[in-house]
């Protein structure tokens, strides 16, 4: 047999699990979104989405994950970049991961306790003398959180793309009269964009779908298209809009990887 | 090569250990006793020299005699452990590299895979926020120079490894620095190229009057392009001076044996004047050394002359015989068990046996080096 055939087979049970649980469900969930609450054939789960109630619920959805991405960003790429400057890599890098191996909802649940009326936070804030203030349900505990939690997402692609980087192309640039912030500008960021970009996707896109921390931190002050998903399937059992809502969120993130790009490829030479 | 022996008749052999404090021209750096270290390790060891504006200068050492530190020291990149580094006269140890009149042409070319060729040549100037039209202008000069016309659009990932280092040393020369760093910049150049280069280089730095610092660890290349040559070994300038003083003349085995083929043999200075070795005396042009120092003697292969075994003042065995286009290349063996190479455009038998002839003057006599120095 050739070696290409053997290959073939091994990729039998992947291809399994592929028919299992990626195409079936997303065949369920498109078949779904287009049935009525009495199991009849219809389309008009879609004319609700594009009403304003949904509208608005994509745009906030939308706007937050952006929110989210942004501060990601702001943060994350700096933190990586000392990262790669620190004497102990391996135990910093260690350190950024380890949160990430504690359950969600538990992380969720601290925070719930840190941000509370009588939690630390206001702790902190009176012993400081700017006093208590609300701070468990809104918009910024909900940001917040969000970048904590996936904020490793967004260090880890970058921190390898400043890896890669060559460090004598950063020599070059100051050899020939660039300044740091130039040098930057020029050569750092350009060709580390194939990390940012692939960290920005690894948080944007999940965060498009959040439903337990909007629930949980933002008090449902905040509806996403992830709570609009979860209350139709769990509370309302209005499971064709849910579908629908589901296919359109599935949708947007095919697009949004297909404008980025595959991010991987342009960052590495 | 061959460099005729017209030179002083008498020899001193008081050398100078460090790399010319003084210049006769316009000082443009100098290095002051700088050590640099990583992490306890000795990489550069109390180096001190002067350099001319105007010049070129080669250095010239095996791999990781510390080369590439100075010159990263001089753009800035490092900083010494010890000791001062001085630009025009003053030191530069604040100056950040975006700040000094020096550039580099890195020794793995260190181009911007994300730019193509034009954009890498026009890199710093556009720093300096010059005018578009001036940028074209400089920059297809650049390339014609080291022709690569009709790149200019190419990816770097498209260009082959001699091209690439030929993109790199047009966006040194581009921005016209003061000091020209070139790290072994035409080493994947093949001979033809690399000659063409070498001669290129040489006609450019006398056009542009700038001073160039060039690395290589091939000889031949350091003593057909310099003015001065500093030849290095572990992180010590052994020797500094003209590509004929350090060919004529190397101040010990490890620059003899570094620069070009040689005999080099032990030996004891008798007086002034003569010396012994192979188990026989000779008049020689030295003198300087104690009564009965030991030394070492170097001999150049192209100054040894075939004569019959009776007229010899060496006689030797042909063990082996080369033909090298120019010249034979005769390696024998006299009674003493010393071996002998000769370059010679008269050829000799393996088997034979045959008696070698030298002028007083091609006898060049050296101290041995300290042990603790090793080499
Ligand atoms: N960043 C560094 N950290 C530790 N050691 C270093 C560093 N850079 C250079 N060295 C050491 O310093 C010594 C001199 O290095 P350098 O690069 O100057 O050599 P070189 O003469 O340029 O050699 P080559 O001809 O191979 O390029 C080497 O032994 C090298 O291992
Ligand atoms: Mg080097």
């Amino acid at each position: 047999m050739t070696e290409r055939a053997w290959r073939n087979w091994y990729l039998i049970p992947y291809g399994i699990w592929l028919v299992l649980f990626v195409v079936a469900p997303i065949v369920f969930l498109v078949y779904e979104s287009f049935l009525d609450l009495d199991g009849h054939w219809t389309v008009a789960n879609y004319e609700n989405v594009l009403t304003p109630i949904y509208l608005k619920m994509m745009a906030y959805s939308f706007w937050y994950a952006f929110l989210i991405t942004l501060v990601s960003l702001l943060i994350g790429y700096p933190t990586a970049y000392w990262l790669t400057k620190t004497r102990h890599k391996q135990l910093w890098l260690l350190l950024l991961i380890l949160p990430m191996w504690v359950n969600l909802l538990l992380k969720v649940y601290a925070f719930l306790g840190l941000l509370g009326t009588y939690g630390l936070a206001n702790a902190l804030l009176q012993t400081l003398g700017i006093g208590a203030r609300q701070l468990l349900f809104t918009d910024f505990s909900f940001v917040f959180v969000s970048v904590y939690i996936f904020i490793p997402f967004m260090v880890l692609p970058i921190f390898n793309a400043l890896e890669e980087l060559p460090p004598s192309l950063v020599d070059a640039a100051r050899d020939l009269g660039a300044s740091a912030w130039t040098t930057f500008r020029r050569v750092v960021f350009p060709l580390t964009l194939g990390g940012v970009k692939a960290g920005c996707q690894a948080v944007f896109i999940p965060s498009l779908s959040l439903f337990m921390i909007t629930r949980l931190v933002a008090g449902n002050r905040v509806i996403t298209l992830g709570t609009a998903i979860e209350q139709h399937f769990l509370v309302t059992q209005n499971w064709g809009m849910g579908a629908t809502i589901a296919v359109v969120l599935m949708i947007a993130m095919a697009v949004i990887v297909g404008l980025t790009g595959s991010g991987r490829k342009e960052g590495s030479r | 090569m061959h460099f005729p022996l017209s030179y002083v008749l008498i020899r001193n052999s008081e050398h100078q250990e460090d790399g010319g404090l003084e210049v006769n021209g316009e000082e443009i750096i100098r290095f002051e006793r700088v050590t640099k270290e990583y992490d306890g390790t000795v990489v550069l060891d109390d180096v001190s020299f002067a350099m001319e504006r105007g010049k070129f200068y080669t250095l010239l050492g095996p791999s990781g005699c510390g080369k590439t530190t100075i010159l990263r020291l001089i753009a800035g990149f490092i900083e010494p452990t010890e000791g001062t580094i001085y630009f025009h006269g003053k030191p530069i140890q604040n100056v950040p590299p975006n700040k000094r009149q020096v550039n580099t042409v890195f020794q793995d070319y260190a181009l911007f895979p994300h730019l193509d060729v034009f954009e890498n040549v026009a890199f710093g100037l556009r720093v300096k926020k010059m005018k578009e039209a001036d940028i074209r202008q400089k920059v297809s000069e650049a390339l014609r120079f080291v022709n690569l016309e009709g790149y200019e659009r190419r990816r770097i990932q498209e260009m082959s490894g001699g091209q690439r280092q030929r993109v790199a040393i047009a966006r040194a020369i581009v921005n016209e620095p003061e000091v020209l760093l070139l790290d072994e910049p035409l080493s994947a150049l093949d001979l033809k190229l690399r000659t063409e280069m070498q001669y290129e280089l040489r006609e450019l730095q006398r056009r542009l009057g700038i001073t160039f610092i060039f690395v290589t660890h091939d000889q031949e290349e350091a003593l057909a392009m310099s003015d001065y040559i500093f030849v290095l070994n572990k992180g010590k300038i052994q020797q500094f001076g003209t590509p004929k003083d350090i060919y004529d003349e190397p101040i010990n085995r490890f620059v003899a044996d570094f620069i070009g083929e040689s005999n080099i043999l032990s030996g004891r200075m008798i007086d002034d004047f003569l010396v012994e070795f192979a188990g026989k005396r000779f008049v020689c042009v030295d003198r300087g050394f104690a009564p009965n120092e030991p030394v070492d003697v170097v001999i150049r292969p192209e100054d040894l002359e075939l004569a019959a075994p009776e007229d010899g003042q060496i006689v030797i065995r042909v063990d082996s015989l080369l033909f090298r286009g120019v010249h034979y290349e005769i390696c024998g063996y006299d009674e003493n068990g010393n071996e002998w190479l000769v370059h010679s455009t008269k050829k000799a038998e393996v088997g034979e046996t045959v008696g070698l002839r030298f002028e007083p003057e091609a006898i060049h006599v050296m101290r041995v080096e300290r042990e603790d120095e090793g080499a």
